[in-house]
């Protein structure tokens, strides 16, 4: 087995992607960067297989999507040969904006990725990133047209395909989440697929529509596979997956703070422990921290109460954090992290107890993600 | 051919700004411009074989949007794009 260095985070922003890396103590940290200035970079994930392939999902403003990979932490870069796309000729002619979300694939399929797209398109490589195949049992599914937004676009910046999770017990086993749209499930390998949506309230009219919801961000937790968290458009949710259905822990969140936001993260221990970063959802919802008062929560007994971590960040700042900005490493105790939409990307070495800038005046942060490197 | 590369896709064409490519069509011109740069066509064309909504293609100093359009060799291609943002 391969020497453990320190903790890897890499950044993907509106303009380019950072990495920055510790020593084993994560008291120092060195940034490299930028990568593909003036790129969009959605997504920024290192593989936690072989702590080594790194991949970015990509476009310019004007160009068309792909995927970039390096294997030395972006001392050099390759396109994938083949990048996402969907199938030449098909009936919908769709095509593929931006690859907005990447996931590793099961352990036991080395080299097995997910990346989700706007349009809501699910692709999957199979040697580390370098040539994509559009997921046919989703993409052409009877039912795409009806689950996902289509042929309109109506979310900000394009409809996407997110929270791509694979079962870590059965790489069949396969969640995804579509914004809007809600979640979805499938049980044979991406072949089929149904929705998981009973118990989500929101803005639909229906009380139990089976889709139609907005997921933010999607969770599960490796050592207890059959628990969900769900930050959503509406709340937040938890799902024991045996039930079936989405029970609202946010309603346990403080009434003048509420329980919208886009990230959800996990600690990588304790399946009870999960911090979300709540924005403002009232008037005309402008996302920022609520009442400018920027602060993470955390809870500790699967939501049933939550605690506000702000020790550290500004007392009144208006930047929202994204759904794939806020990440934890695997460390004890767990290192919490998140990036801004004012460019700014903060750090909690005691699980969110206190807080710390690690770097100032990045663009627009779309994605914040923690790997583990190993040196060959 | 000549075919002008905009700045945003010169990083395939190790930055020259002029390359040279064969073809009886503009997509046969930039299915030869791929293969000499490898990833350059689908930053331009999409997987249904339209030209990217802000990506220009003159031939001479007509614009086209078709890809069928016939070149002769001694035309100059110049592909462009909008530089829009912010």
């Amino acid at each position: 087995m391969a020497d453990r260095e320190g903790t890897v985070l890499t950044i993907g922003t509106r303009k380019g992607a950072w990495i920055l890396s510790s020593d084993p103590t994560r008291d120092s940290w060195a940034a490299t960067g930028p990568h593909f200035l003036g790129h969009i970079v959605q997504h920024a994930v290192l593989d936690p297989r072989d702590g080594r392939t790194l991949l970015l999902a990509m476009r310019t403003g004007h160009l068309g999507p792909t995927v970039f990979r390096s294997v030395d932490l972006g001392a050099s870069w390759q396109e994938a040969t083949a990048p996402p796309a969907f199938a030449a000729g098909e009936a919908l002619e769709r095509s593929l904006n931006s690859v907005f979300w990447l996931t590793p694939g099961h352990a036991d399929e080395p080299g097995v990725w997910y990346a989700g797209g706007s349009p809501q398109g699910l692709f999957r490589s199979e040697d580390a990133g370098d040539t994509w195949t559009p997921v046919s049992g989703w993409n052409d599914h009877p039912m795409w047209e009806t689950w996902s937004e289509w042929p309109e676009e109506n979310t900000p910046d394009g409809s996407m395909l997110h929270s791509v999770i694979v079962d870590p017990r059965d790489s069949a086993h396969l969640y995804l989440a579509l914004s809007a749209g809600g979640v979805f499930e499938s049980v044979d390998a991406g072949t089929d697929w149904k929705p998981l949506n009973a118990g989500c309230e929101g803005f639909l009219p229906e009380p139990d529509a089976e889709y139609g919801h907005d997921p933010h961000c999607v969770r599960l937790h490796p050592l207890a596979p059959d628990r969900l968290y769900q930050q959503n458009h509406c709340g937040i949710y938890r799902m024991e997956r045996g039930e079936g259905r989405w029970v609202r822990i946010g309603d346990n969140m403080p009434r003048d703070v509420g329980d919208i936001g886009f990230p959800v993260e996990l600690h990588p221990r304790d399946p009870d422990t999960a911090w979300v970063f709540p924005m403002d959802g009232t008037d005309v919802w402008p996302r920022t921290s609520p009442d400018g008062r920027p602060a993470a929560y955390v809870t500790r007994d699967a939501g049933d109460s939550w605690t506000r971590c702000d020790a550290g960040l500004p007392p009144s700042a208006w930047f929202t954090v994204k759904r794939q900005a806020m990440t934890v490493d695997d460390r004890d105790p767990v290192g919490v992290y998140f990036g801004t939409t004012s460019g700014e990307l903060w750090a909690s070495p005691d699980e969110g107890s206190s807080w710390k800038p690690l770097l100032q005046h990045l663009p627009e942060i779309y994605s914040v993600e923690c790997a583990a490197p190993f040196t060959p | 051919m000549m075919v002008r590369i905009p700045t945003p896709l010169r990083s395939y064409t190790s930055e020259q700004s002029v390359v040279d490519a064969d073809g009886s069509t503009i997509d046969e011109v930039l299915m030869d411009l791929d293969r000499h740069f490898p990833g350059i066509r689908f930053r331009v064309v999409d997987e249904q074989g339209r030209l990217r909504k802000h990506m220009k293609v003159f031939v001479n100093q007509d614009s086209t949007r078709h890809l069928d359009r016939s070149v002769e060799p001694s035309d100059e291609v110049v592909i462009m794009q909008a530089l829009s943002g912010g």
